[in-house]
């Protein structure tokens, strides 16, 4: 039986529950000493000058790490240090002692003057005439015929007069597109719906903080840290530390969550490595919760405006969408474009412009989380899309079932293909499973104080990549030797990949070994584990891998025992044919015998030189599958999520609850199904975190921070959920995956956020509150006809 | 040079129970790092200074075994069992009581270890994650029933939610799904992994019934 598509039980799951799982804060090594941080008290300040000498007078403390001794980045790129802090938290200096405290203490010991520069934290406040910049060149950053280019982009004040009619200002965007004729694609419409929406940044807070742990033996760094995507953040890290990679040792084999957050290794790692190489000795740099919440990555915020145009059956005919981008100080997010690709392709309108611009701001540096761009704009959108159906008395399901794309849709700027989409089969299948036709009746019901509201959530998000290594071997041993560069953030996928080499030989997983986490371990190159990339991409590569290992195994059996190659099988540890059968571990012995491709001394000369040179370490050890995934991949990629949710809102207190949740994905061929529904599951968590409680405080006139630890900005915790949870899966197979799978990480969290504002609005009588997250004071001024607590565009608030 | 497991003393400043939470409080606005450890005290007398700051020699019961260790006296049990024991099972997630990650069970109780300190549990039955398992190797019912269940995504909360599940099994035999929920409520998933979480809990409770 093929084992795609079974539950299996992960390689490392006992090593997690007994405790043995070695994170990167539990690591140690002989003269180990402790680092600490000094971060930036101010949103954005100048060192005029630092004076350390009381601090290196210090008993204990053993070196100090300042700016000019970390690789600096062009702007608008991120240092790990800086002497120009451009948000509160952000790291300035690193100090090394032999104990943690000695080390705290020697950061109070520091003497340091900085110049306080202008800020901002409200995109809107820096577009303002005279609006203050968050950085020194700029406040947005354009790609024009000079290529990129950071620029001050102001409005005038004319732009700002549509504050006081309610509505989002719109002044010249960076980013335009458009396609279909706007103004006769609004004019087909019967029912027009247009608001301000505002969706708030948010951090990662991934379980873990990025801890990390380095120390230099012989000229090479040991670095154990944690990475979503274990080679790629081995060759990053080598880069940001001017290493060759055969000089960095990166080990990451368990990651506590990342989210997007710790894509491919994080600057603070480098930090660590510096400063163990500075002062000659093994440094380990925990990094806090409340640190983690400064430089541990947060999901860009969004002021924005819509106008959809819908005919009177309920098709979707123009959207004009803005979105003003909260950025955080540095690089480039390309979240907000992504919303606007995601809008058109959800609603397949005849005509969509998309404007956007994406503004600095002195807040904690941003990264993907999760459904990028697309985990916002699905959260705001679909309460509207209710609004609309229940203005023109059409059911909720039906709305969406008519404007889904299928697989001939196009849709964005470029007016791209997907691989295929099978939206109608998923909602179906989730209609099915959460009971729509029961349920959607409770809509509006009361019970005591509570109103029940039901809603649902249609979230699409990239898939997966392709062109990646899969690298094999079969030992004398008889096992099959699975060598994966992508991390191990319990997503599974790690082991669950494998299963597609597995899968082509015949072998049970028994006879699977899996070796990831260690770059010392020889790992191919990989795609990041990021985007919902790896159970696409590395389920492609490892069947290519599997096809020239199993080629591999035949051509032996055959040059041993007679006959053609193509006449024998591979199946249960065993080649056989016409001539009789080998067993693998004997092909194996045989392959170190006959050498050349065989053993991976001779190699494909088009796979990436990562794989050449791990191929090549482990060549001679028994027969290699080794390939790149050349297989077509006509299209995108996009998996989807359709979260349904019932919601019991207190109309006296303004209290949420969430008592039913059912996901249902199409992503392809179900892999692994136990972990799909953890993903679903987990995800649509998140994204009732994002809908319900999680956001920046920040004080408008200092820019300091007040929610920066969890119970600030608090996850949801398991009472904040239901009691049981369901999911469902389309379950067609991608037509451009030769194993049909595609990933399913990011949607998730879209369809769990869109599901409850939509829910909410419900529960409300259809009033979209246009706003996130939709805590309780937010709800209990609506429903007591107060004023919100906020103004309109109002953000970290 | 890895791997080799050094006790590493992180903590030599002192402080009493009552600038330790007055430390927390104060760290959101200063321009300080100083979140795990406590800063050296303008409060304290310097004779006080110095008492506080001495390591004591005490003795621990750990997973039924009686472990000596030097502590100081602001010292967590979370950073005695991490640093100076080598059970880095109990994981840091938050280190102020937010969070789960480090619980542990004191005496029956579950406690996060990240907010006690060391020196108030010296004639205290501790047991950790690393507690656990049978000398030959048998998972406990709770660690067995999260294996079958495929529980947990990326871990780093396993370990404190399933010494909560420890808790919950040995109180009640048969919890509801509920009465889990409530039990474990103290625990935080940043996975959201949290109907697994209450499936592998509901499965200990089973297990654990057939075990008595
Ligand atoms: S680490 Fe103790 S509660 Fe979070
Ligand atoms: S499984 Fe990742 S935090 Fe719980």
């Amino acid at each position: 039986m093929a084992l795609i598509g079974q539950d299996i039980s992960p390689p490392d799951l006992v090593a997690k529950v007994t405790g043995r799982a070695k994170y990167a804060e539990d690591f140690r090594a002989e003269g180990m000493v402790f680092a600490k941080l000094l971060l930036s008290p101010m949103p954005h300040a100048r060192v005029r000058k630092i004076d350390v000498s009381r601090a290196l007078a210090m008993e204990g403390v053993l070196g100090i790490l300042r700016a000019d001794e970390v690789p600096q980045a062009d702007a608008p790129g991120e240092s790990a240090l800086t002497d120009e802090p451009k948000y509160v938290g952000e790291p300035i200096l690193a100090v090394a002692a032999i104990t943690e405290t000695i080390a705290a203490d020697a950061i109070e010991a520091i003497d340091i003057d900085l110049e306080p520069l202008p800020f901002t934290i409200d995109p809107l406040a820096s577009l303002a005439p005279g609006g203050p910049n968050a950085r020194l060149e700029g406040n947005t950053l354009t790609f024009g015929e000079r290529g990129r280019e950071l620029k001050s982009v102001k409005w005038t004040s004319s732009d700002f007069e549509s504050l006081s009619e309610g509505r989002l200002p719109m002044g010249e965007p960076t980013d335009e597109w458009s396609h279909g004729d706007l103004d006769s694609a609004f004019d087909d419409a019967d029912h027009v719906v247009e608001d301000t929406i505002i969706h708030q940044s948010l951090t990662h807070h991934p379980m873990e903080p990025r801890s990390s742990m380095a120390y230099w033996d012989n000229g090479k760094c040991y670095l154990y840290a944690s990475t979503q995507s274990t080679q790629r953040a081995h060759a990053g890290t080598a880069n940001q530390l001017d290493l060759d990679p055969s000089d960095l040792v990166f080990v990451g084999q368990y990651c506590g969550g990342g989210f997007g957050s710790k894509i491919a290794g994080s600057p603070i790692n480098s930090i660590t490595a510096l400063l163990a190489k500075k002062i000659q000795r093994p440094v380990m740099l925990r990094i806090t919760r409340y640190e983690e919440n400064y430089i541990g990555r947060g999901r860009p915020g969004f002021q924005s405006w819509v106008r959809m145009g819908f005919r009177k059956d309920g098709k979707i005919t123009a959207i004009d969408l803005y979105i003003i981008q909260d950025h955080g100080p540095y690089g480039r997010s390309g979240d907000y474009n992504t919303a606007g690709a995601i809008t058109d392709l959800m609603y397949q309108p005849d005509a969509m412009r998309f404007r956007g611009i994406t503004i600095y701001t002195n807040t904690p540096p941003r990264a993907a989380m999760r459904g990028p761009g697309g985990a916002q704009i699905v959260a705001m959108l679909e309460p509207l899309v209710d609004k609309a159906a229940r203005e023109l008395g059409i059911d909720r399901l039906a709305i969406r079932r008519m404007n889904v794309p299928d697989s001939d849709s196009r849709f964005g700027p470029n007016r791209g293909q997907l691989t295929g989409a099978f939206v109608r089969e998923a909602i179906d299948a989730g209609a099915d499973k959460f009971g729509w036709a029961e349920k959607s009746q409770l809509s509006g019901q009361r019970n005591g104080t509570k109103v029940t509201g039901v809603g649902i959530g249609v979230s699409p998000y990239v898939g997966g990549s392709s062109g990646f290594d899969g690298l094999l071997v079969i030992r004398p041993d008889g096992k099959l030797y699975i060598h994966h560069g992508i991390g191990n953030l319990g997503t599974h996928s790690m082991a669950d990949c494998g299963r597609a080499a597995a899968d082509v030989l015949g072998l049970e997983w028994e006879d699977c070994q899996v070796i990831w986490g260690d770059t010392s371990q020889n790992l191919p190159y990989s795609s990041v584990q990021a985007g919902s990339q790896t159970a696409h991409a590395h389920t492609r590569a490892n069947h290519a891998a599997g096809l020239d290992l199993k080629q591999k195994l035949q051509e032996i059996a055959a040059a041993t025992l007679g006959g053609s190659a193509n006449s024998y099988r591979t199946s249960r540890g065993r080649v056989s044919g016409p001539g009789g059968s080998i067993s693998f571990a004997q092909a194996a012995q045989r392959a170190i015998e006959l050498g050349g491709k065989y053993s991976g001394e001779v190699l494909p000369d088009d796979i990436n030189q990562v794989t050449t040179a791990s191929a090549t370490a482990l060549s001679g050890q028994g027969v290699m599958g080794v390939a790149k995934d050349n297989f077509s991949h006509d299209g995108s990629t996009y998996s989807w999520v359709i979260g349904f949710a019932v919601v019991e809102l207190d109309v006296e207190t303004g209290d949420v609850q969430i008592v039913d949740y059912t996901g249902s994905a199409d992503c392809g061929v179900v892999l692994h199904p136990r972990s799909l529904g953890a993903q679903i599951h987990g995800g649509s968590v998140q994204g009732f975190g994002q809908a319900r409680s999680q956001k920046w405080v920040l004080d408008p006139k200092w820019g300091v921070p007040f929610s920066h630890r969890l119970y600030t900005a608090r996850p949801p915790g398991i009472l904040d959920v239901p009691l049981k949870m369901e999911w469902a899966a389309a379950g067609v197979p991608d037509p451009e995956n030769p194993v049909g799978i595609k990933g399913i990480g990011e949607p998730p969290v879209g369809a769990g956020s869109a599901a409850v504002t939509s829910a909410i609005a419900d529960a409300l009588g259809g009033k979209c509150l246009c706003r996130t997250p939709l805590t309780t004071d937010v709800i209990l001024a609506e429903l007591q006809g107060r004023q919100p607590p906020h103004q309109l565009t109002e953000i970290h608030i | 040079m890895s791997g080799v497991e050094t006790p590493v003393a992180s903590t030599t400043s002192g402080h009493s129970r009552r600038t330790f939470i007055k430390g927390v409080v104060a760290t959101g606005a200063a321009v300080s790092s100083s979140n795990y450890l406590f800063r050296a005290s303008e409060g304290l007398s310097a004779s006080e200074r110095v008492r506080s700051t001495l390591p004591q020699l005490v003795t621990l019961s750990v997973n039924g075994q009686s472990r000596s260790v030097d502590i100081l006296p602001q010292e967590t049990l979370a950073m005695t069992l991490r640093y100076k024991l080598g059970l880095t099972g109990t994981k840091l997630g938050c280190d102020r009581a937010e969070c789960g990650a480090c619980t542990v069970i004191i005496d029956g109780v579950t406690h996060y270890s990240c907010s006690v300190l060391t020196k108030t549990v010296r004639d205290r039955a501790i047991t950790t994650i690393e507690g656990l398992e049978s000398p030959d190797g048998t998972l406990h019912p709770v660690q067995q029933a999260v294996v079958d269940e495929g529980g947990f995504q990326c871990a780093f909360c396993a370990p404190g939610f399933i010494m909560s599940m420890v808790a919950l099994t040995n109180d009640h035999s048969n919890p509801t799904r509920e009465e889990a929920a409530q039990a474990l409520s103290g625990n935080l998933c940043r996975c959201g992994d949290y109907n697994k979480i209450l499936n592998s809990a509901m499965r200990a409770a089973e297990y654990a019934r057939r075990t008595v």
